[in-house]
């Protein structure tokens, strides 16, 4: 195979789309790549939320119904697992891979068969994860799976961890491999890949934001590398890292994590900032508002990132001049935040609107994102924090960000570029069926977590006092909801996979702007085998 | 430059077969560390056969994938700007390490600068190490852990004041074979960049002599506090960095006998020596911090 392409004069006479299962298989293409990761996700995000729904099933009611609490830990650690490094981190790299070559005048990702690597580890780092709950849930004996919580703390995850902590660890070895080649092609296709004319300032934000992410995630996982590591010569080595007997420390595991844990968090929502920037300023009709303070605000973000981890930890002891410091730079975020939701509103103030559903998904990601992001800044203040902390208040505020935030941006890229990737519409009535019935049960499903929270409910336990018994009846509720609901989408990416439905024009939404959109729908196996000229 | 065609390379099988390489490494991995290191492990039979396979299917997968690399540059089919890919993601790559690198640093600071001040009842802590380890002094090279268990420093100038010469000279042999490849002096080349082989490969002899002498006379192991972890994660890692390189450069020392590379395409010959010199500058920061100060 790429033997025989050695001995090939012109390489051009192998354009053709391979077919079968080695098309997907040993794929080269950014396409069908991007295809792979972006079902794997979706995949990963119906299993973490199945997980969740064994949680909600279980806080349905007051007492202990359904599952043990030591089983009850591990759905909380995978569920998070899963989604953050399952769901949202490949949805948002399949969204890079199908639309940065497209947006840019590329004919592929700059290093495509790396490309493919990065994909085809993740469904067996995946498979060791999610095999520990199987076993727990199936296997002989029921073999804990991770039950310390998403953020594996030390020493619940060393000295106390189950047996299934040190394939968890490599299991995060082998997606940490997956998203650096992963950052690496983008950036290089960024900076190497550009059509004549495609200027860094020319550049749609959805590349802007990708590539500060993927500077952002070769930075920070390394360094999530380092925490596992450490973890693994802590726990089988005899190593001190993370145990004060011998000079370690185990909030030195916290800081270690949250170098990489808090710029994680932008990476899972910056793409989503590049998302939302695309889509409101083709239903508004109107060019994005602040264009270079986009790029600018995004550049902002994530330096900052850098220096606000310790506001994960304001409860675990730290100098006073750390947690002000950390409290401050965590406030500091909120400018060019605020400036991103300004420029959006800007964008669509006299705009002539329309809202179809991408616009749907877009606006409701401006609104409750803004939401999530308000809490944020409440939490930052470290005195309230110390109430806050470990609370359902918590939770609420990251599955705003999260859910309504990155998973809503990413719904808004789906039926926003469905059209070009399937050259199918997706199903206005079943889409809209999908977007209502999201919108209702999210805000169901988290926003009383507000108030369970701020009345002081602690996140991670199987059980609860009986006054937060109304609310978590509803919060259940909204949960199933919210579940179901995602079958929706399932069946309109079905539809259009299968094809069926109304065929889309090469450019479907009237007000979009862009290279994508200039190329047949669905999109061509090969594009731009020549470089497009950018004016 | 714009109307060259794009180079987009052809399928290939490797990826795959890599990620179920390194998907049996990772089990049978977990299972052979557990079997060989917890007494209370269930005797299994998979771990450690399991490890070993998949460590080898990975390495051939990876020398077969290269393979076809190579096939394909020699064959004249990489464009310049895959070339420009290629050397940027080499880059990127260097700086994860460096990142990787930087978490190891960054606990040493927060031990020595923080962690054992702490211990040791500064700040607010004084009822912490009252009640817990009042006997337990800050120091670095912390020689007597909270728990009582004692160690003795490496010294910086010995074996490691060697190290650091070979590893400094190796860097100087390198960029010499470097400016003799630019200029297409073969014979410059080949003797200088088999110096730093060599070079390396004493490096490593050295590390492993000086690993010996931690271990038997110093009582210096990976169970003697937060000091032996911090030198033998850090000296470690460092040690599997160098032994890449070493490898790295061997290959493409093997490739220019074989004439791959000229003065304009020598991606992977620069690529080997941007790595070493990367390993040589985390050298310097280790015998630096880790060493002598």
């Amino acid at each position: 195979m790429s033997t025989a392409a050695a001995t090939h004069d012109d390489h051009h006479d192998h354009h053709h789309a391979p077919t079968g299962l080695k098309r997907w298989l040993f794929s080269t293409n950014h396409k069908d790549i991007g295809t792979l990761y972006l079902w794997f996700s979706f995949a990963m995000f119906l299993s973490g939320g199945f997980l969740a729904m064994v949680i909600r099933a279980e806080l349905l009611e007051p007492g202990m119904q359904f599952v043990d609490p030591e089983f009850f830990n591990q759905m909380t650690t995978v569920h998070g697992l899963v989604m953050v490094f399952g769901a949202v981190m490949p949805a948002t790299v399949g969204l890079a891979n199908w639309m940065i070559p497209l947006m840019i005048g590329a004919p592929d990702m700059a290093l495509p068969r790396m490309n493919n690597w990065s994909f085809w580890i993740l469904p067996f780092a995946f498979a060791i994860l999610i095999g520990s709950v199987v076993m727990s849930a199936f296997g002989a004996g029921n073999p804990s799976a991770p039950n310390f919580g998403w953020t594996f703390y030390a020493p619940l995850s060393t000295k106390y961890g189950p047996a299934s902590t040190d394939l968890f660890i490599l299991s995060v070895h082998m997606m940490g491999i997956s998203s650096i080649m992963g950052a690496i092609n983008v950036v290089v296709t960024v900076f190497n890949m550009r059509a004549p004319g495609m200027t860094l300032m020319k550049m749609p934000l959805f590349v802007w934001t990708w590539l500060i992410t993927a500077f952002l995630l070769i930075a920070v996982i390394p360094v999530l590398a380092g925490a596992v590591t450490m973890m693994l010569t802590d726990r089988h080595f005899g190593t001190s890292f993370f145990d004060a007997a011998g000079g370690g420390d185990p909030v030195l595991f916290q800081h270690v994590f949250w170098f990489f844990g808090h710029p994680e968090v932008y990476i899972m929502i910056l793409p989503s900032f590049g998302i939302v920037s695309a889509i409101i300023p083709a239903f508004a009709r109107k060019p994005l508002f602040g264009y270079a303070s986009m790029v600018y605000a995004t550049a902002s973000i994530a330096l900052l990132s850098f220096v606000v981890w310790a506001h994960h930890m304001f409860t675990v002891g730290m100098p006073l001049a750390g947690t002000l410091f950390f409290m401050y730079m965590t406030m500091l975020i909120s400018v060019p935040t605020g400036v991103k939701v300004f420029n959006w509103v800007a964008t669509m103030w006299r705009g002539s609107m329309t809202f179809e559903l991408p616009m749907k998904w877009a606006i409701a990601f401006v609104v409750l994102f803004t939401c999530g992001g308000l809490s944020g800044l409440m939490l930052a203040i470290t005195p309230v924090d110390f109430q806050y902390h470990d609370t359902y208040f918590v939770v609420a505020h990251f599955h705003y960000v999260l859910v309504t935030g990155a998973i809503f941006s990413i719904f808004a890229a789906a039926y926003y570029w469905l059209p070009k990737w399937s050259g199918i519409m997706p199903n206005k009535t079943l889409g809209e069926l999908h977007f209502w019935n999201s919108l209702i049960s999210a805000n169901l499903l988290f926003f009383p977590m507000h108030f369970v929270g701020l009345a002081g409910m602690p996140r991670r336990y199987a059980d609860y006092a009986l006054q937060f018994a109304d609310y978590n009846f509803w919060i259940s509720i909204g949960g199933f909801w919210f579940g179901l609901s995602q079958l929706l989408f399932l069946a309109v990416a079905v539809l259009c996979a299968l094809k069926k439905g109304e065929k889309a024009p090469a450019k479907p939404w009237e007000g979009a702007e862009g290279l994508e959109w200039e190329v047949p729908s669905p999109a061509p196996f090969h594009t731009y085998d020549t470089p497009p000229v950018v004016k | 430059m714009a109307t060259e065609k794009y180079y987009v390379p052809e399928s290939s099988p490797w990826p795959l077969t890599a990620s179920i390489g390194l998907f049996m490494t990772a089990i049978g991995g977990a299972h052979f560390i557990q079997q060989s290191t917890m007494a209370d492990m269930e005797p299994s039979f998979f771990g450690k056969p399991l490890f070993f396979l998949g460590l080898t299917w990975l390495l051939i997968v990876i020398a077969l994938w290269w393979r076809d690399t190579i096939k394909e540059s020699v064959g004249g089919l990489h464009s310049n700007q895959l070339g420009g890919s290629y050397r940027q993601g080499m880059l990127w790559f260097i700086f994860s390490e460096v990142m990787f690198f930087a978490a190891f640093f960054g606990a040493m600071f927060y031990t020595r600068w923080l962690i054992l001040p702490w211990l040791s009842g500064e700040g607010s802590n004084a009822m912490t190490h009252e009640l817990l380890w009042p006997n337990f002094q800050a120091m670095w090279p912390l020689t007597v852990t909270p728990a009582g268990d004692t160690t003795q420093a490496m010294g910086a100038w010995g074996l490691p004041a060697i190290n650091t010469a070979i590893l400094l000279v190796s860097s100087i042999t390198l960029t010499i074979a470097h400016h003799a490849l630019l200029e297409g002096k073969r014979g410059t080349l080949i003797a200088f960049q088999a110096a730093t082989v060599v070079l390396g490969i004493i490096f490593l002899f050295l590390q492993v002599e000086e690993y010996i002498h931690a271990y038997t006379e110093l009582g210096l192991t990976l169970d003697a506090g937060i000091y032996g972890s911090l030198f033998f994660l850090l000296t470690g890692f460092h040690g599997a960095h160098v032994t890449i390189g070493t490898i790295f450069l061997f290959v493409t020392l093997l490739r220019v006998i074989k004439g791959h590379f000229d003065e304009e395409n020598n991606f992977a010959w620069e690529a080997g020596a941007w790595y070493w010199h990367f390993v040589d500058v985390v050298w310097l920061f280790l015998f630096i911090t880790v060493y002598w100060l």
